[in-house]
């Protein structure tokens, strides 16, 4: 036992026998030897302690397993996975079964009651917007607290930190330059294509209770026109009629009149009171109670809010 | 339909791939827009258009737009695309 731990403190101290042992090593393994083995093995040759031989190790070869190790690791994780998530999906029911657990009472009332309870012959809009009108809001909701996260954090100030203020203006008109507005070929496709996309965008939003589409949909048609016009002609074209201001509104607008049009049919359908809004003859412009402004509020919104993301992820400002 | 809709899913997992395996922001960007693309119209082969619609719009249109403002930037897009840029200016 004594003798045991001779030898441990021998090792950690690191005496003759090991170093006599290592200069065999050498002598043996004079094949073929890279760089960083070899500067190992010089380095071993020197008498060192127990640290000093550990860093050694973990600074050459170390790196090396460690690498190898992780690569392992992260190859097993991902096949496991991928394992997990298609043992998963194989258990899912399948696709348009009749007995599948989506197939209750709720879409079936959905299915057979919907024309007649919201006047919307797209059957989807009239549920977003009237049988979960509640979740609609709070995705409206959603896109605007992102965009004040983004004016809050890439908006720039204009009253404080002047010299910051400038500083950072100098950058941005820096930046702008890179943009090319004298690109004729630009300028002409937009000129032909802003206006078919945005009556593209107005009548998805104004026919999303008849067709596909909707509020969402068409609304991003129109901010990604807005974008289009804007790389095109640049600010000083786009801020005659669509800045800061602008933006700000007509999200107020669109957010209160959604919330005021659903609050009133929110109170007469729990108190059980008849609304006085007519659902129209289902198949007309002019139908479905409060989808169709409910839509123009949501289209307003997404509009606004996706062309602001971009401005303010570019410039700063609008 | 099958063949053209096995065609569709297999693009997907080959976009996917390739944007994960590209080097350039730029070109796994373009790819990602693709990706959206063929996503669309899966979704319209399943029956719902409105999705179509929206994933058309906001994943090719407008997400990476927003990703090419983030990659101006961040000054990430390649030097070479960027000093072809200033001799086409100064020019």
């Amino acid at each position: 036992m004594n003798k045991f731990f001779q030898a441990i403190k021998r090792w950690v101290d690191g005496d003759e026998k090991l170093k006599i042992d290592n200069e065999n090593v050498n002598i043996k393994s004079n094949v073929t030897i890279d760089e960083s083995t070899k500067y190992f093995l010089e380095e071993s040759k020197k008498e060192k302690n127990a640290f000093q031989r550990m860093t050694n190790w973990f600074n050459t070869f170390g790196i090396m397993y460690y690498r190898r190790v992780y690569m392992a690791i992260s190859i097993l994780t991902c096949l496991i996975m991928i394992t997990l998530l298609l043992l998963t999906v194989s258990f899912l029911p399948q696709f348009g079964n009749p007995s599948n657990p989506a197939n209750n009472e709720v879409s079936r009332r959905y299915i057979t009651e919907g024309l007649k309870e919201t006047g919307a012959v797209n059957l989807v809009g009239g549920l977003i917007l009237d049988y979960r009108a509640f979740d609609t809001l709070g995705e409206s909701h959603v896109l605007f607290c992102a965009v004040i996260a983004v004016i809050i954090l890439l908006k720039l100030e204009k009253d404080q930190n002047k010299k910051y203020y400038l500083k950072e203006l100098q950058d941005l008109s820096d930046d702008e330059k890179y943009y090319d507005y004298d690109n004729q070929v630009l300028k002409f496709a937009t000129s032909i294509l802003f206006p078919i996309i945005m009556i593209l965008g107005i009548y998805i939003v104004l026919n999303g209770h008849l067709s596909a589409g909707g509020g969402f949909s068409g609304g991003a048609i129109m901010g990604a026109g807005l974008i289009l016009y804007l790389t095109a002609f640049g600010y000083e074209k786009i801020e005659k009629f669509f800045n800061f201001n602008t933006f700000k509104w007509i999200s107020l607008f669109g957010l209160i009149a959604y919330a005021l049009l659903k609050t009133y049919s929110f109170y007469t359908g729990a108190n059980h009171i008849e609304s006085i809004i007519p659902k129209g003859i289902a198949g007309n412009i002019i139908s479905s109670g409060l989808i169709l402004p409910l839509n123009i509020c949501v289209g307003l919104v997404v509009c606004s809010t996706m062309y602001a993301f971009y401005s303010l992820f570019r410039k700063g400002d609008m | 339909m099958n063949i053209f809709i096995a065609l569709l899913l297999f693009s997907l997992i080959g976009c996917a791939l390739v944007v994960c395996l590209t080097k350039g922001f730029l070109t796994s960007i373009v790819i990602y827009m693709s990706y959206s693309l063929v996503m669309s119209v899966i979704w319209f082969n399943i029956e719902s258009p409105d999705l179509a619609i929206t994933e058309a719009a906001v994943g090719a249109g407008v997400t990476s737009l927003l990703f090419f403002a983030t990659l101006k930037k961040i000054d990430a897009i390649d030097e070479d695309t960027e000093d072809e840029i200033e001799e086409a200016k100064n020019e």
